[in-house]
């Protein structure tokens, strides 16, 4: 007698539990495990301790790498930074510290680059932008991470990742956005405000920050991936993830980086007619065709 | 925010390795753990949560009355219970260890 073939929900419950969680790691593990097994070696780590001198005056507990962690390694046997946010850390926002980590990094990579082969960077997204408590500090330099992702990107690809659960937020959704290759999982989020900033700033018609469900079909990844905004979309996977961004690396600089045809997205709103009137289809609708060839969904 | 500094100058032994486990996320904490260069250990407790030195205190003296390591070990808390604090702690001797 054969034996009988296992059910697909059986077949879908064994996948779901092969899977190594990449959202359920910390920042460390999680930039430690996207290089090659024994190449990491961190920058600037926690005992360097190269943190925040602005929270401890506002009452809040510093961390000693100030939520961002930098690893060196290999991709693909070839070097490659890792720029891995911490989320639990005050919401993985950019202080003074944390984002001069970031684009100091950049900037090395690029540096390093010119001596000879140059470095391709990763970042791994968890943020919800500046750190308001470090206000202006915060926000110029995240604008030199803006700035050093524009130089580096010429020479070699800066990919990054929006894994969730944080989400990817205001001045961090732009360095998203300037990436040459954006991946995404179900369970990332990309906006330039967050839901409460816009309600706060435009009322609850414009959005209702309570309505999960408008939340998720707005700035969730498969809509992000849906609409162009993000170039894959994959499953919360370790291995999937480090697959997807191998083969991202690989592919090398676009010919065109998706910040320089804001052009064609700029036509595109400016055909909505009724701002107050949008869903996640009609936004699909809009955005539709901008989309390059090679996008596609990893399992 | 309150910082509470603790001794246990009977930690002699001699620690290899630096350990650093945890992240200051809500209900939790991170711990740096070093050789302290000198005999006995120090501790350094940056918290969120003020006037808990006596728990800090019964949760340090549980950790020491097994831990020997001459260490100095700096922890930023915000806000971990005793338990997560223990493990935090015996994570930090562990890998110290490796």
């Amino acid at each position: 007698m054969n034996p009988v073939p296992p059910s697909p929900t059986a077949l879908a419950a064994e996948h779901f539990l092969a899977r190594q969680s990449f959202i359920e790691l910390k920042a460390r593990e999680r930039a430690e495990l996207l290089v090659d097994a024994g190449t990491a070696r961190e920058l600037a780590g926690p005992f360097d301790r190269i943190s925040s001198p602005w929270l401890a005056a506002q009452g809040l507990v510093p961390q000693a790498d100030d939520g961002v962690v930098i690893v060196r390694g290999a991709m693909n046997a070839r070097p490659v930074v890792v720029i891995s946010i911490e989320g639990g850390f005050q919401g993985g926002s950019m202080g003074e510290v944390s984002a001069a980590k970031i684009a100091a990094s950049l900037d090395l990579a690029r540096k390093v680059g010119e001596q000879g082969t140059p470095i391709p960077a990763v970042l791994v997204f968890e943020s919800g932008g500046v750190r308001l408590q470090e206000a202006n500090l915060g926000l110029a330099l995240t604008g030199e991470i803006h700035r050093a992702m524009l130089a580096l990107r010429r020479v070699v690809p800066v990919v990054g990742v929006i894994p969730g659960m944080v989400g990817c937020f205001g001045g961090m959704a732009i360095a998203a956005a300037l990436c040459s290759h954006l991946i995404m999982t179900r369970e990332g989020r990309l906006s330039l405000n967050g839901p409460e900033v816009i309600e706060q700033e435009a009322g609850p018609a414009e959005f209702d920050s309570h309505d999960r469900k408008l939340i998720w079909e707005i700035t969730g990844g498969a809509q992000r991936y849906a609409a162009g905004f993000a170039d894959e979309l994959v499953e919360d996977d370790v291995q999937t993830l480090a697959d997807a961004l191998r083969a991202a690396l690989a592919r090398g600089v676009p010919a065109r980086h998706r910040s320089e045809r804001v052009g064609e997205f700029l036509e595109r709103i400016a055909r909505i007619d009724d701002p107050l009137r949008f869903d996640s289809a009609m936004l699909r609708d809009l955005f539709a065709g901008l989309k390059t060839d090679e996008r596609h969904v990893s399992r | 925010m309150e910082k509470l500094i603790f001794k246990y100058p009977a930690a002699s032994e001699l620690v290899s390795r630096r350990a650093h486990v945890g992240v200051v996320a809500s209900g939790d904490m991170e711990v740096l753990l070093e050789p302290s260069g000198a005999p006995g250990a120090r501790i350094v407790v940056n918290t969120s949560v003020d006037g808990y030195r006596r728990t800090w205190k019964g949760v340090l003296d549980r950790f020491f009355s097994h831990y020997r390591g001459a260490a100095a070990i700096e922890i930023n808390d915000f806000g971990a219970t005793p338990g997560t604090v223990l493990l935090r702690l015996e994570q930090a001797a562990e890998k110290s260890r490796r």
